[in-house]
């Protein structure tokens, strides 16, 4: 007999996250990531191509509507790659959020019938779409190889802002996934947030667009702070740490309250799903 | 030395309610709650109680030692499950606790986490990783899975292409390839054919032989009478019996038909709950005997007359109605089909009131195990009256074939002949 020894009780109200069977159960999590990663685009003529070219096609409109139409101007760059620095991070956002928001439902047959941690699912439907934001940035390369725009030494910032994007998307995704147990509303209410979410997110527009006073305001979308940070660490347009700051702080708390959602609900889940 | 495992008065229960709140919106899950704020209760006074209460397991205590291979035997819904799913931590137990003092892995269902557009070697690596296996151990035991499922030749085809065969034994492979300290294994045996049905039970054989400690429910009792040294009974949610699996065995056999009702072979169809009557509840009685006419009160054993005789109405005079009996299997599958049309001195007079029609089956062949009956009434082409398990028939291990041996898979018994001719006749 091993030392190991765990007492199954019922629980209730908010549960402490778990980080020593995380550990332990770390393998699953890439597995289930693999897994992720190697259905999405099976079937499919284009495969992989997806990824870059769903941003791809968004700048594409985005610059001939906004650029051209509207006369929207970037802050620096040329707006086809202010663009697309945006929307490499948007796109990773938007997607991560709408899978890990289905990713319970989805799965149920492994939440009825195998214990692990929970928190893997959403979250790993999340960290699939890594290779994708990555398959982006590549792409990104490329057009500032076109545009010979100069890459910069902000560039080493960039990590900070991707793991705002992993935890805004995740703690988005870990509320919403554990609703969605509940609640199928949030099928239906996610696609159009994602929506509307873009408009609320300095994609397409600079941040100097917005009334100084507004801009801490858009700050409490943790995404703001994201697009701000890509935008910065890649291309060197001008920084607004106060307002980036205040967005990396929101995404951190989103994380957490999206865990202590998650882990409160989670309890009943096999119940009801 | 402390158990393994120990169950202390656990307790499941479900609100019926839930059920509803899964297909419920957050529309109308707000306006039940401005309703009636302080939650639960019923909608409004003609509704149906929303929070209807049901106990799946209750006060449930028994101990595991290390080493033990215990069987849970019981009817559907008498909780098995339920408990399974409490051990293995699926879900959360209302009351009591469970103590485990070694790594568990549970396996409740065949191929969990298998997705069809992986291919079997990917399956392979999600499915162990899905059932607790680390990435080093599953590349060890890689080839002796493989061995074990036969499916070589298809390792990189995607399995959504495998038969059904095939995807099972795949499954199973790798699930019989766990080496955790406890096992817990619900209901598996019963999918894929019957070579691998044989070979997975000599796999469990093994793994309790090696000191595993395994927690097994099944339908089969052979099955568990092979595999378990230890049985428990479980009747509506609460440890109705203790002790070796085979007088396990005998216990849950006597008490099954006897617990349909105080008479035993008479079952009163105004209670049944699962059915559907087009105007009004037509059948009422049903009563079961066996060879000799005598009450059928416990199992039947293979190969013995099963009598049923019908009470029903007819409300209005008619021809044309015919009665059906419809025996399925415990995964609800339909073995076999009685029905009054099949009779070919049914006379064709007029028919009213009060009617009692007889089903006379000389000899019921179906293998040991459970079955139960759908009953229907047609009157005209119209379907009158319908109970989904009116009844429930066990059939319990006869010396059908004379000789001794007993029967051991299939789905029934044929009377059949060998005899052998002269090799040299023979091309």
């Amino acid at each position: 007999m091993s030392s190991f020894e765990l007492t199954i009780r019922p629980r209730k109200g908010w549960q402490p996250v778990d980080w020593k069977e995380i550990f332990l159960y770390r393998e699953l999590l890439a597995f289930l990531m693999w897994r992720d990663v190697k259905i999405r685009y099976r079937q499919t003529l284009l495969g992989g191509l997806w990824a870059v070219l769903q941003p791809l096609i968004a700048m594409l409109i985005f610059t001939f509507v906004f650029n051209r139409m509207a006369g929207v101007k970037s802050d620096g760059p040329p707006y086809p790659l202010f663009a697309f620095a945006g929307l490499a991070p948007w796109t990773f956002f938007s997607t991560a959020v709408s899978q890990s928001s289905n990713s319970l439902v989805t799965n149920q047959q492994l939440v009825a019938k195998v214990y692990f941690p929970r928190v893997f699912i959403p979250v790993g439907a999340v960290g699939a779409l890594l290779l994708d934001l990555l398959f982006s940035l590549g792409l990104l390369g490329v057009l500032m190889i076109y545009y010979r725009w100069p890459i910069n030494s902000h560039i080493v910032l960039l990590p900070i802002f991707i793991l705002g994007a992993i935890l805004s998307a995740a703690g988005v995704g870990l509320a919403l996934s554990a609703l969605n147990v509940s609640f199928r509303d949030v099928k239906y209410a996610v696609p159009f947030l994602i929506q509307m979410g873009i408009f609320l997110t300095p994609v397409i527009y600079p941040l100097r667009y917005i009334p100084e006073k507004w801009q801490m305001l858009l700050g409490l979308n943790p995404m703001t702070g994201v697009v701000l940070g890509f935008r910065y660490a890649l291309l060197g347009t001008p920084a607004s740490w106060s307002v980036m700051g205040v967005s990396l702080t929101v995404s951190v708390f989103l994380f957490i309250f999206g865990l202590l959602i998650f882990r409160r609900m989670e309890r009943v889940f096999a119940d009801i799903i | 030395m402390a158990p393994i495992v120990e169950i202390r008065n656990v307790s499941k229960e479900y609100r019926l309610g839930r059920a509803f709140q899964r297909t419920e919106n957050l529309r109308e899950f707000l306006s039940r709650k401005i309703k009636s704020p302080l939650g639960g209760g019923t909608q409004n006074g003609t509704g149906p109680a929303k929070d209807e209460r049901f106990w799946a397991l209750r006060d449930v205590s028994f101990d595991v030692a290390e080493g033990d291979t215990v069987g849970l035997i019981g009817r559907n819904g008498a909780g098995k499950s339920t408990l399974l799913k409490v051990i293995s931590r699926i879900t959360d137990p209302t009351e009591g606790f469970v103590k485990l003092r070694g790594r568990m892995a549970s396996l409740l269902e065949v191929g969990t986490g298998f997705h069809p557009e992986l291919t079997g070697r990917e399956n392979i690596y999600l499915n162990g990783a899905i059932l607790g296996m680390r990435k080093t151990e599953i590349v060890s035991k890689f080839d002796e899975i493989v061995a074990f499922a036969e499916v070589e030749k298809f390792l990189d085809t995607p399995v959504k292409h495998y038969s059904s065969g095939m995807y099972v034994r795949l499954a199973f492979a790798v699930a019989a390839h766990l080496n955790p300290e406890i096992l817990i294994v619900d209901e598996v045996l019963a999918v894929g054919d019957v070579a691998f049905q044989k070979k997975c039970l000599g796999k469990m054989n093994e793994v309790s032989r090696g000191g595993r400690t395994v927690i097994f429910v099944s339908h089969n009792m052979a099955a568990i009478e092979n595999l378990c040294k230890r049985g428990i009974v479980l009747e509506r949610g609460q440890v109705a019996f203790e002790g070796t699996s085979k007088d396990a065995i005998h216990r849950y056999l006597n008490n099954l038909s006897g617990a349909q009702d105080a008479l035993g072979h008479v079952i009163d169809l105004s209670g049944a709950t699962d059915r559907r009557s087009l105007t009004a509840k037509l059948l009422r009685r049903m009563e079961f005997f066996t060879d000799g006419d005598r009450p059928m009160t416990e199992g039947l054993q293979i190969g013995a007359r099963l009598k049923i005789r019908v009470h029903f109405d007819l409300p209005t005079p008619t021809t044309s109605f015919n009665l059906g009996l419809g025996f399925n299997n415990i995964f609800g599958q339909r073995i076999f089909t009685a029905h009054s049309q099949f009779e070919p001195n049914r006379s064709n007079r007029e028919h009213v009131g009060a009617q009692v029609f007889v089903c006379d089956i000389p000899s019921l062949t179906f293998m040991p195990g459970e079955y139960m009956l759908r009953l229907w009434l047609d009157i005209g082409n119209t379907e009158a009256d319908l109970i989904n398990d009116a009844a429930r028939i066990s059939v319990i291990e006869s010396d059908y074939y004379g000789t001794g041996k007993v029967p051991w898979n299939g789905t029934f018994v044929l009377k059949h002949n060998w005899y052998e001719e002269r090799a040299a006749d023979a091309k």
